[in-house]
């Protein structure tokens, strides 16, 4: 088997606030291998923008990688000294941000910023640069990039600036790339053009996406896998058809039944009774314990690990001694 | 771009007119010029002669028109106290006032601006705990008390600095610099601390406040992920859209270190147009007030001008809006 693009194992991540430690992550487990992209689904504050920033060394203070480790093809980069993490950031992982028309300096011209980046990670020319960034513009989709490129970003559209922040992300040709909700900021006519050239540059680049996104429908066209987070655990991860078709775990259930028909604009995730419990307050046992209509008594004492079933895998205790699968995870 | 800078320049001249009717309103209010100039036992026919010869008996639009003209060629007429133009008593004592005040906004600049960056960037650390106590102070503290502190320390105890006055100066032209002798140099220095201090804590203040807020935007988040150099994102980035509105506020603040001046010329005995101002208003010299009003505010309206003009061009936003709207 190869190495996957991205390796996470036992990932915890934890907040230092004045009311205590919270625990934003809490032990979880993922691969994402070579061109494959694994979307990323859960409620407001479930952990995927956590998970995300911990990939790429950007948590927030007072937050920190509690422990786990993270592997980028088989790298540890979970340690690195902060000047070794910046030659990966940008370079070898691209991160693409919610909002475009906050994510570019209003002050530079877009050439500048991406030519600046280019240079942050190899040693070319200024002209070489610029000559690349052109080139990047072209594949992003921006018309007329030679013009295009001494113009700020005030002068494109939320779209457009979507592509310019792609590009940006893709400049030095990443293994990984981090989308963290990249089309919510944006006109609901242009998200799908967004997801299908992130798709797109994914598979020409043979480059490993991880895609956060509150849009079952575009987890259902255009991803590999999906982990389905709540309170900062994955609830259940696999195939995108057989989670989609059969998922196990009963958030993902509910999740799913949200969906009306899987082909077109899918509805945002909600619909399920109650809400998810704040980091502080978070109930022992299964944390969807109040919200689930299958939970019984040892769900209310016991926290339940991942457990494989089929391609899948799912936290919860419905499926613990069946008799699935022997590769039961260490 | 053109019609913003034109609009701008009209606003500037609407401006200057209504300094120039206060001005002129001076000498209507403050007594009867005619008394300042002749002596108390003049009999009335010389009175009425000399109140003719000033023009004084013309009907009140005339008198402010003729004013008016002869203030945008820089006449002034005849100070009270020195019988001599106040145009060329101005001029004499301009450089003065100017090179202090330039002296002491750079002062500001330069060192609101890096203890500013250095206490946004260092948040935590000592130096910067002491920078923000400092500033306090200097916001605190009124401006004569800064000078006589100063005076005290650098001039009575270790007799480094000149107490008062200008120190030696070059003719270049009709221009006098203290910035070529040593002593001129010397003499600067106080007077320029503290004229500058209570700017350069504001600045300060300002720009490590901005800073601040710069850093948490998603821009500088973004730089960071694309993995820009620490120093490429400080002092590219970040700086750059900090200064933004820096730029305004130190434009601003120019204009009122030239008020301020007035303060700092009487405690360092300056011979510069604030010293001329706080004499004039001692005599009663209305001529020189009025004129020192008039050209402080031709200073401040121009600075804003530039000031605006700068802020276009650092700024692209703005330069688009302005083109659209023009
Ligand atoms: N700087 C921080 N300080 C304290 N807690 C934080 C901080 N950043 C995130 N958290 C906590 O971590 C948890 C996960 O947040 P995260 O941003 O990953 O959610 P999310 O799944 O991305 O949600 P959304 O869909 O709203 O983007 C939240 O409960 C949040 O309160
Ligand atoms: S573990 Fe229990 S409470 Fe949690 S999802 Fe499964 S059945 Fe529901
Ligand atoms: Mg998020």
């Amino acid at each position: 088997m190869t190495e996957p693009v991205l390796s996470v194992k036992s990932l915890r991540v934890e907040f230092a606030t004045r009311r205590g430690v919270l625990r934003a992550i809490d032990d979880i487990s993922f691969d994402i291998a070579k061109g494959e992209v694994l979307g990323v689904v859960g409620e407001s504050g479930a952990g995927k923008s956590v998970t995300g920033n911990a990939v790429i060394g950007l948590i927030d203070l007072p937050g920190r990688i509690a422990s786990g480790e993270i592997r980028l093809s088989g790298l540890r980069i979970d340690n690195l000294s902060v000047e070794e993490l910046r030659r990966i950031r940008g370079k070898r992982i691209g991160m693409i941000f919610q909002d475009p028309l906050t994510s570019l300096n209003p002050l530079y011209k877009v050439g500048d910023q991406i030519t600046e980046t280019i240079r942050a990670h190899s040693d070319v020319s200024e002209s070489a640069a610029r000559k690349r960034a052109i080139e990047l513009l072209a594949e992003v989709g921006i018309p007329a990039p030679e013009k295009r490129i001494d113009a700020y970003p005030h002068e494109f559209s939320g779209g457009m600036r979507q592509r310019v922040v792609i590009a940006l992300a893709i400049c030095a040709d990443p293994e990984l790339i981090i989308a963290d909700e990249p089309t919510t900021a944006l006109d609901v006519s242009v998200q799908a053009q967004i997801i299908s050239l992130i798709r797109r540059l994914g598979r020409d680049h043979g480059t490993a996406v991880m895609l956060v996104t509150h849009d079952m429908g575009v987890i259902a066209e255009t991803c590999d896998r999906v982990a389905v987070m709540y309170s900062g655990r994955i609830a259940e991860i696999g195939p995108v058809q057989d989670v989609i078709r059969n998922p196990l775990h009963p958030y993902a259930k509910g999740l799913m039944g949200a969906i009306p028909t899987l082909a077109i604009e899918a509805e945002r995730l909600v619909q399920i009774p109650g809400s998810m419990p704040r980091l502080s307050a978070i109930p022992p046992g299964c944390a969807f314990n109040p919200r689930c209509a299958s939970a019984f008594d040892r769900c209310r004492v016991e926290r339940p690990e991942p457990i494989p079933c089929g391609e899948q895998r799912v936290a919860c205790h419905l499926y613990d001694g069946e008799p699935a699968k022997k590769d039961h995870a260490a | 771009m053109i019609a913003f800078a034109l609009r701008r320049v009209i606003q500037a001249i609407g401006v200057m007119l209504a300094v120039g009717v206060i001005a002129f309103s001076m000498f209507r209010f403050a007594g009867d010029p005619v008394s300042q100039i002749v002596s108390i036992d003049t009999l009335a026919a010389e009175r009425a002669e000399v109140r003719k010869s000033l023009g004084l008996d013309d009907p009140i639009l005339v008198q402010f028109g003729r004013y008016f003209a002869n203030a945008a060629q820089f006449k002034f007429g005849v100070s009270y106290q020195f019988r001599q133009p106040v145009s060329s008593l101005l001029k004499e004592r301009m450089p003065a006032t100017l090179e202090l005040a330039t002296c002491a906004t750079i002062f500001a600049l330069v060192f609101g601006i890096l203890m500013g960056v250095y206490s946004a960037l260092r948040r935590d650390s000592i130096l910067a705990k002491l920078f923000q106590a400092v500033s306090l102070i200097g916001i605190s503290l009124p401006t004569f008390l800064i000078g006589i502190l100063l005076i005290y320390l650098f001039a009575v105890i270790l007799g480094w600095l000149p107490s008062y006055g200008r120190g030696d100066v070059v003719r270049i032209g009709w221009w006098t610099t203290g910035l070529l002798t040593v002593s001129g140099l010397k003499a600067l220095v106080m007077p320029a601390i503290t004229l500058g201090l209570f700017q350069m804590t504001l600045i300060m203040r300002l720009v490590r406040a901005e800073m601040l807020e710069v850093l948490r935007t998603d821009y500088i988040r973004f730089a960071r992920a694309r993995g820009l150099t620490t120093r490429a994102i400080h002092f590219g980035h970040a700086l750059k859209n900090t200064l933004v509105p820096v730029i305004t506020v130190a434009g601003l603040q120019f204009g009122s270190v030239i008020a301020f001046a007035i303060i700092t010329e009487t405690v360092f005995q300056w011979p510069g147009m604030g010293l001329l101002f706080v004499q004039a208003i001692q005599n009663v010299d209305i001529p020189i007030m009025a004129a020192y009003l008039l050209v402080v505010s031709v200073i401040f309206v121009t600075i804003n001008l530039i000031v605006d003009i700068l802020y276009t061009i650092v700024d692209p936003r703005l330069r688009s809006t302005i083109s659209r709207q023009a």
